[in-house]
């Protein structure tokens, strides 16, 4: 049979999500992400060594209203990602595996990261504010 | 060509012993196209930073909480201990090593155009290792300031 001829699976558009696939990319997706968002660490950890000054600057990004909307995004995909990291690792010892078993710890990532954001951001609320 | 490899030119090549099964075509491993036999160490690294990342991520967590009030001075006091130091270090190596083989993968496959997929994965590499070592260098410029 010609290559092109031959029967072709449908594409992600034509399947209902279910749970599982969606945190499957979302892994991916926050891991990126952070990836990224290391930027900023160095960036503030370089400007730690260099001078008040340069501190200042780094802060004052990270505490304008732009630096907290991704400092926000950052510390839900951190959460996430380490959530579903250590769902992932007990998948790699063998435990798990059933339809049941896997929603319901997909289902406990996104809670538990949810509420470690939360929780982070409370911290910070508390201490007087991000900036 | 030895006893032990009994080959069949049209396929896949059994062993007489049963030990192991090469799947490789003959196209292909004259083409030297087969696995690079990394990726155990590719699977097993990744879960190892994986694994030391959870407990040094949930302490950057808190000594990030414990910054977000400091001053300047007080960020760096806080720097200047050699147990901070240490863990911070350990966070950001883990880190970039962690991301780089992840990346690794997302570029091995969504990446199909062979000189972007190398240029990517280049520029993947050199900037963790650039990333890792600077952000090392500034912790030891505050370590031993």
């Amino acid at each position: 049979m010609p290559q092109a001829a031959r029967p072709t699976s449908p594409y992600l558009q034509i399947y209902r999500w279910p749970l599982s696939m969606a945190l499957s990319i979302l892994h991916r997706a926050t891991g990126v992400a952070l990836a990224v968002g290391t930027i900023l660490l160095v960036a503030l950890l370089l400007a730690l060594a260099s001078g008040p000054e340069s501190y200042a600057r780094v802060r004052g990004f990270a505490g304008s209203w732009f630096g907290l909307i991704l400092l926000f995004g950052w510390s839900w995909a951190l959460c996430f990602h380490l959530c579903n990291g250590i769902r992932h690792l007990f998948w790699d010892a063998g435990y798990g595996y059933s339809i049941q078993r896997a929603r319901a710890s997909g289902l406990a990532v996104v809670v538990v990261s949810v509420v470690l954001t939360a929780l982070i951001w409370a911290c910070v609320i508390a201490q007087g504010g991000a900036a | 060509m030895s006893d032990e490899n009994v080959r069949n030119q049209s396929g896949p090549v059994a062993t007489t012993n049963a030990r192991a099964v090469d799947y490789q075509t003959p196209l292909k491993r004259v083409l030297a196209l087969g696995s690079a036999r990394g990726g155990t160490h590719h699977f097993i690294t990744q879960r190892v930073t994986a694994l030391a990342l959870i407990p040094l991520t949930l302490w950057a967590l808190a000594l990030a909480l414990a910054l977000v009030r400091a001053d300047y001075a007080h960020a760096r006091a806080i720097l200047h201990h050699t147990f901070a130091a240490v863990w911070l270090s350990a966070f950001v190596v883990a880190v970039f090593w962690h991301a780089q083989l992840g990346l690794q993968v997302v570029i091995e496959d969504y990446v199909h155009t062979r000189w972007l997929e190398v240029v990517s994965q280049l520029a993947v590499k050199f900037f963790c290792v650039i990333g890792a070592l600077t952000a090392v260098v500034a912790i030891g410029r505050i370590a031993f300031a």
